[in-house]
């Protein structure tokens, strides 16, 4: 595997006058109130490290006061880490100097802001086109990398426009534009969409997700929302006083919470929006071949106390269902193997990524439950209707791990 | 007892050891300021008054509308049937002059002041003492070095006159959206580049408040100049208020007000962005209709600024 685009190593930071007093102290393990009380210091990021893989979308989660707005700031040294590396594509940001950090700044790591921070007095191409300025680009390529990147968040035609004539939706899009101009490996995005309201605020998720999947961008996106980090997230990093909480999926998170702050906040997520048919996945309990006999069939169909089965042919592909009422019937006119007639499409199927909004409907409509399917229409398993409301009604168990 | 702190006769002392070992720097200060001034004066007093009336009705006009244009017009009318223009342009060189000066000198301090702190701290309790401290009190020393006549009449002007533009630019610096600051930081930006690109356009508006307040403290200073014997309106003033002349000294005083007036509303159209970016609207208007004979209709309803930021 690739090595890691962004890695981050110890990351700490200290704002205050006793900087050294308070790392040692927080070394040893004393809490952010009481380094504060102790050396009036505050620790904002202590000790947190986290590698991004190419084309991922890493999400840090956490409250105002998290630390969540330094730590992404660390990430380009716009706030000077106390302590710990920060490496992107392996060289270690802290040990440049000043030039070269900007270069880098320049080139590799492209920042959207919370309250978007265009320039009021240049014109949406302008603002797009500042990293490719900032370089000494000639005016014909900042035009064209400008307009390329309006074109692909769909602003192209106010490009003449000052960000004061535009919407706060179209604000971000010229911020995400600057971004992506600069044509850099990394985005820093530190909530980019939570001064948006609730309707732009999905578009411009949709947005991203379509960025994401044509561009494949290595992302750092800072949110307070989990609905947000676990729609967008490949992975997310729980964050609580500047230290990190819980590192996983979002499917990990909710099903695992690491302690009573995570589960508060995945008690008002909309899991069917983050669990998939692959979380809730089950081996089926029975299955049956093309060519079985049925009589057999339908043997294991009473003692399993079902009224169908999936019947597989020699790819695990699913030839169809085969219902109770149609086996008995075979059996009396004397069929020896289970064939097409045998056979009815008395079922449901999902792909595994999809989530369970998209198929609650479907469960407990046939005689089989749900059945999962890869690309090539083998099954993988099923989710059989009492494993979506479980899933549904789970109060996460407090402290499940600790 | 507490004895007697010689403090007074330190600073007498620093001002004799000045004017014995820099006097050069001073008759050099001196010369450059006489010559500015009365450079001013005479392109301002030579054609006659309509010229100018025309000149500044015309900038009222355009940087303000036409109140303002009218008022133009009708106060230096004024001025002139009172038979005080030569004076009132004489006052406006001096204004001009030390507000100019004195701006060149604050508004590059300020933006120190706001980028480094150890610059803020210093300056601080400087300009606080300048603010305080009684004009007469270093009108002393400006007739020390530079004698009578209109050049310590300016130096005072401009010692007075520096301390809000220094402070309002610091400010306007230092209000300067963060995060936007941030933005060009984030994009490798060097530190001039942020300043040129991002805080001193965006901090435009409280600066040029500042050089709204250094004018008309300027304009303030105007009758302390006249007693140091600078010619203009402040010389009719102190000249009534000798000879206990009411109607001299009204009419002396009507002038500086409506002087400063024309000067308040007129600078203070700088500070607001709808101006500067109505007239930069205008000049893409006409680039445009020159590319374009035939204008593209949706351009000209697609730009509303120009229409918004009236008045």
């Amino acid at each position: 595997m690739a090595p890691p685009v962004l890695r981050v190593t110890g990351l700490t930071k200290v704002f205050g006058a006793r900087e050294q007093e308070a790392l040692r102290l927080a070394g040893e393990g004393h809490g952010r109130d009481e380094i504060l009380r102790r050396t009036g210091a505050t620790l904002a990021v202590h000790d947190v490290s986290f590698a991004v893989e190419r084309g991922e979308l890493f999400v840090v989660m956490g409250l105002s006061g998290s630390g969540k707005s330094t730590l992404v700031r660390l990430l380009n040294r716009l706030i000077e880490p106390s302590a710990g590396t920060v490496e992107v594509d392996g060289r270690d940001l802290r040990a440049l100097d000043d030039a070269t950090l900007r270069t880098v700044r320049n080139q590799k790591i492209s920042m959207v802001f919370q309250h978007f921070a265009l320039l009021p007095h240049r014109t949406v191409r302008e603002n797009a086109a500042y990293a490719l300025k900032v370089r000494g680009a000639s005016a014909a390529e900042q035009r064209q990398r400008a307009d390329w990147a309006l074109e692909t968040v769909g602003l192209l035609e106010r490009a003449d426009a000052r960000p004061d004539e535009l919407s706060g939706g179209m604000r971000q899009r010229v911020g995400l534009a600057r971004a992506l101009a600069a044509d850099s490996e990394v985005l820093l995005m530190d909530e980019p969409f939570s001064a948006l309201d609730p309707l732009i605020r999905r578009d411009m998720q949709d947005l991203l997700e379509r960025l994401q999947s044509e561009l494949a961008k290595t992302i750092v996106f800072i949110t307070h929302d989990l609905n947000e980090a676990m729609r967008l997230g490949d992975r997310i990093l729980m964050l609580k006083d500047g230290c990190t909480v819980q590192l996983g999926t979002g499917p990990e998170i909710i099903s695992a919470p690491a302690d009573d702050y995570v589960a508060d906040f995945t008690s008002d997520v909309d899991r069917t929006r983050v669990l998939t048919a692959g979380d809730l996945l089950r081996e089926p309990r029975l299955t049956a071949r093309v060519g079985d006999r049925p009589g057999d069939v339908l043997r294991a169909l009473g003692a399993a106390e079902a009224n169908g089965v999936y019947v597989l042919d020699g790819d695990q592909v699913v030839a169809g269902v085969a219902r109770d009422d149609l086996l008995a019937r075979a059996v009396q006119e004397g069929r020896t193997a289970i064939g097409p007639r045998e056979l009815v499409p008395d079922y449901a199927t999902i792909a595994a990524d999809r989530p369970v909004v998209d198929f609650v409907h479907l469960v407990g409509q046939h005689p089989v439950p749900l059945g999962v399917l890869d690309e090539a229409g083998r099954l993988l398993g099923v989710v059989p209707r009492a494993a979506v409301l479980d899933a549904l009604s789970a109060v996460p168990v407090r402290g499940r791990r600790s | 007892m507490i004895p007697h702190v010689p403090l007074g006769q330190w600073v007498s002392d620093l001002i004799d050891w000045l004017l014995d070992a820099v006097p050069w720097l001073f008759d050099a200060i001196s010369a450059v300021m006489q010559v500015l001034v009365d450079g001013l004066t005479d392109a301002l007093v030579s054609p006659p008054p309509v010229v100018w009336i025309v000149v500044f009705t015309v900038l009222a006009l355009l940087l303000r509308g036409p109140w303002l244009a009218l008022y133009t017009l009708l106060a230096f009318l004024l001025v002139v049937s009172l038979e005080l223009w030569v004076e009132t342009m004489q006052t406006l060189a001096l204004v001009l002059v030390a507000a100019v000066i004195a701006a060149a000198i604050s508004v590059p301090l300020g933006v120190l002041a706001a980028r480094h702190r150890a610059v803020s701290v210093v300056v601080r309790p400087v300009l606080d003492s300048m603010q305080t401290t009684p004009v007469f009190v270093y009108l002393i020393p400006a007739v020390f070095f530079f004698g009578v006549g209109v050049v310590p009449g300016v130096v005072a002007t401009i010692l007075f006159a520096i301390p809000p533009g220094v402070r309002l630019t610091e400010l306007g610096i230092r209000q300067v959206d963060r995060e936007v600051v941030e933005a060009a930081q984030a994009f490798g930006a060097r530190p001039g580049q942020v300043l040129r690109e991002v805080q001193l356009p965006l901090a435009l508006p409280a600066i040029m408040a500042g050089v709204n307040q250094v004018i008309m403290l300027a304009l303030s200073m105007v009758v302390t100049a006249g007693l140091l014997g600078a010619a203009g309106l402040g010389a009719v003033v102190v000249r009534a208020v000798t000879q206990l002349d009411v109607a001299s000294g009204f009419e002396g005083g009507l002038a500086v007000v409506l002087l400063a007036v024309f000067l308040d509303r007129l600078t203070g159209a700088f500070g607001q962005r709808s101006v500067l970016s109505r007239l930069r609207q205008a000049r893409v208007r006409r680039g445009r209709q020159q590319d374009a004979p035939v204008a593209d209709t949706r351009v000209g309803a697609a730009s509303p600024v120009g229409a918004r930021s009236v008045g």
